[in-house]
């Protein structure tokens, strides 16, 4: 892609998501006081995750069956507390081995 | 009454009484730093394969550090989509942001300036977000710089990888790293959740909202993925707010 041509979608790109960020979280100050209005904002952060996973894992491996391995094996892992860590990788593991089952499977 | 908090460093809460220090961040930020790598390394991919060179792609990463704006953004490049369109799905995609920014400035301690907070904003994204908020203690400068370091540097030097070696790699294994960035959004949720029915039930009325908007041929038409999330996400929160009672610190509505 052309230097100059790239370099302004970048900075457009960047600086806007910049000010998306760093507005809120300069001008945005006092502490909430209204309990329904702080419950809100205690909520948003699940309510974004969930949304953002679902249905999306689901197809994030092009295959039903593997991204479901990976979901299950991330449900477990993470009712048990486990770290971020442990569950990203034992769902990446879980759809790997998923993916080579499905392999000797339809060989 | 100058500040109470120099006082109290004896107190039973130990070493990182007041927001965390810098290690302590740093520690935290490691898991968030490997996932990233596995993360970015798929769209290190995906931005070759839309005609950017590495580097470019390296620094669509460095500044932007975004998952989802980011696709969407080199999507926009790649069919020469106008600046309008650049800035308005920005917008869109990364409004969630806005809201995690508010809701982690009723977390930040005295620490946190204006200057500091105009810098450490760059940095605020799902999951540090998720971890910073699920601290017991208050969140100080210190210790979300710490925190923000490691996934920045994963983020960016799994594009790289990606960028440069995901021709190399074979597609089954690309495809099992992209389902760990939805790991990580898991184990962030559900330990919250199995405490917390008001999350619980959130949690699945934003999973059941988000799949209405996908599955249901003309709301998928009409209203993109970005706003989707907020749409998904709004509604659910609102549902606990105004369905739970709200006891602040097992106070004074304890009904339920």
């Amino acid at each position: 892609m052309n230097v100059s041509v790239f370099l302004t979608y970048l900075f457009v790109m960047a600086f806007t998501t910049y000010l998306v960020r760093a507005l809120p979280f300069t001008l945005f100050r006092r502490k909430i006081t209204s309990k329904r209005v702080k419950a809100f904002f205690d909520l948003i952060p699940y309510t974004v995750l969930s949304a953002m996973t679902f249905p999306a894992i689901l197809y994030a491996t092009g295959s039903l069956p593997t991204a479901c391995a990976g979901l299950v094996v991330a449900l477990i892992l993470s009712f048990f507390e486990r770290s971020l860590l442990t569950v990203a990788l034992g769902a990446c593991f879980a759809t790997l081995a998923a993916t080579g089952i499905l392999m000797l499977i339809q060989r | 009454m100058a500040d109470p908090e120099k006082t109290n460093h004896n107190a039973s809460v130990p070493a990182a009484a007041n927001g965390g220090t810098f290690h302590e961040g740093l520690k935290d930020g490691l898991p968030i730093g490997l996932g990233y790598l596995s993360v970015s390394f798929s769209f290190g991919i995906l931005a070759v394969a839309s005609g950017l060179s590495w580097w470019q792609a390296c620094l669509v990463s460095l500044t932007n550090i975004t998952s989802a704006g980011q696709v969407a953004g080199v999507g926009i490049m790649a069919s020469s989509g106008g600046l309008i369109e650049m800035m308005v799905s920005q917008i869109v995609i990364n409004l969630r942001y806005s809201l995690m920014a508010i809701s982690l400035s009723q977390k930040t301690d005295k620490s946190m300036s204006t200057l500091k907070r105009a810098l450490l904003s760059y940095g605020l994204t799902d999951e540090i977000f998720g971890v910073a908020v699920s601290k017991k203690h208050d969140v100080g400068s210190k210790y979300f710089f710490g925190l923000t370091v490691l996934p920045v540097i994963g983020w960016v030097l799994g594009t790289l990888l990606g960028s440069i070696l995901g021709g190399i790699f074979p597609v089954f294994l690309t495809n099992a790293l992209a389902v760990g960035i939805y790991g990580m959004f898991i184990s962030i949720v559900i330990p919250k959740a199995k405490h917390s029915r008001m999350i619980m039930v959130c949690a699945l009325i934003a999973c059941a909202i988000s799949c209405l908007l996908f599955y249901v041929p003309w709301l998928k038409a009409h209203i993109s993925s970005g706003f989707a999330i907020i749409i998904a996400a709004v509604i659910a929160a609102l549902v606990g707010v105004f369905c739970f009672p709200h006891d602040d610190e097992g106070g004074r509505e304890a009904e339920a």
